[in-house]
């Protein structure tokens, strides 16, 4: 075996992928949040949840009812909603090369527009053995708290040494 | 130099009148509603609605203005659905409340449709601000 041929391969091969992602602006979470307006219009009652983790079509409806937004209102006026919603689209998960908004999409299917990120197939499954009983807690309430149990939220990096749930610990398996 | 002086004093005036149209305080917000025509406001009137029930048909609970900034005004508040912590409205302790026309407009707007289940008249609006503005 030429090992010389085959670790010259794999290099160029971890550059290109390299390159590529640069290029892109991939990562291995999802791209943070990287807009004042959104951080402090979207962030206000809840964790600023990042464009890459719904696809554009979830991001349209949900821009499309803000008057009813999950029984809450949370109206804008028309140049805002639109700056909002053109900020959601070109970032949304559909259009992000990064690695966990490839995974969430790659989940959903074809057509579907899910209002929830918790409702998200991949998301659903990553989560089924997050203790029922924490979600009383009155520090977490829902699932759609992200940042109370992912610590790195704020970053886009939702990987499980991050996690420290409230009452219960740091997350190891 | 007097026609530097007025230079002068026209930037500074246009500037104040830019930070004005920017922000703007409370008392502007409220000469809005009276030329939209309300009269004079009463704090005690706001008073009584801020705590007054309001049945949602949908979950069949009671709302008022408490339900997300608490009993008392000065001590924040917590967002009745998400937890979410909301500082004290209070001007004696928070002096950024109520110092952003735009901001003022979009919460009137959310927290009466969702509380009282409709917009607020702009004598609705006047007579909330006045109560606030005395905290
Ligand atoms: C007035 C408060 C308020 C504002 C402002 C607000 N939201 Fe929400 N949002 C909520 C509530 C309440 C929920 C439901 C949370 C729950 O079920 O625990 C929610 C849920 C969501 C969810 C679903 C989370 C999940 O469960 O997966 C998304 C996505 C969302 N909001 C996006 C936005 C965006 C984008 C904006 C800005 C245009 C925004 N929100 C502004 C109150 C608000
Ligand atoms: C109650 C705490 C809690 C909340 C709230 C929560 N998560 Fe999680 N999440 C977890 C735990 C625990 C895991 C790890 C499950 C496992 O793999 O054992 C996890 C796993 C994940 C993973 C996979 C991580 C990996 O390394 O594979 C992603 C992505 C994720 N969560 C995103 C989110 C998002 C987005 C939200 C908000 C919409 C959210 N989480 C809210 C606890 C939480
Ligand atoms: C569902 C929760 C909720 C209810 C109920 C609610 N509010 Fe609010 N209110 C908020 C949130 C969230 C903010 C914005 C966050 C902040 O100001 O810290 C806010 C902000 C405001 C502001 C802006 C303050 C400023 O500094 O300019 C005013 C005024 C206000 N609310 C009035 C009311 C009135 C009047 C009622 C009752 C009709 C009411 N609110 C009921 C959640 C609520």
């Amino acid at each position: 075996m030429n090992t010389k041929l085959i670790s010259k391969m794999v290099m160029s091969g971890a550059l290109l992928m390299m390159a590529i992602s640069a290029n892109a602006g991939g990562g291995s979470g999802v791209a943070p949040v990287n807009n004042t307006l959104y951080a402090e219009e979207c962030g206000t009652c809840h964790f600023a949840y990042q464009p890459g983790l719904l696809p554009e079509r979830s991001w349209r409806k949900l821009m499309a009812g803000l008057d009813d937004h999950f029984d809450e209102n949370a109206e804008l006026d028309e140049v805002d909603r639109l700056k909002l919603e053109n900020y959601l689209v070109t970032y949304a998960g559909d259009h992000s090369n990064y690695k966990r908004s490839k995974k969430l999409m790659r989940s959903i299917r074809n057509g579907d527009a899910p209002l929830r990120i918790t409702m998200i197939p991949y998301l659903k499954k990553e989560h089924r053995e997050v203790p029922k009983d924490v979600l009383k807690n009155e520090k977490i309430r829902s699932l759609s708290n992200c940042d109370v149990c992912h610590r790195t939220a704020q970053k886009g990096d939702f990987e499980e040494r991050g996690i420290d749930i409230p009452g219960y610990g740091k997350w190891e398996d | 130099m007097k026609k530097l002086v007025l230079m002068l004093s026209t930037v500074v005036l246009s500037l104040a009148i830019n930070m004005q149209a920017q922000a703007g305080n409370v008392e502007t917000l409220q000469s809005e509603y009276q030329a939209a025509g309300a009269g004079n406001f009463s704090a005690s009137n706001g008073e009584k609605m801020w705590v007054k029930n309001n049945l949602d048909k949908k979950s069949g609970k009671q709302r008022n203005c408490q339900t997300c900034h608490g009993k008392v005004l000065t001590q924040s508040g917590k967002h009745a659905r998400t937890g979410k912590v909301i500082e004290p409205l209070a001007r004696s302790v928070n002096s950024e409340r109520l110092t952003d026309i735009k901001f003022m407009k979009k919460w009137l707007k959310r927290n009466c449709k969702w509380t009282i289940g409709r917009e607020c008249s702009a004598q609705e609006k006047g007579d909330f601000l006045e109560y606030l503005k005395g905290q």
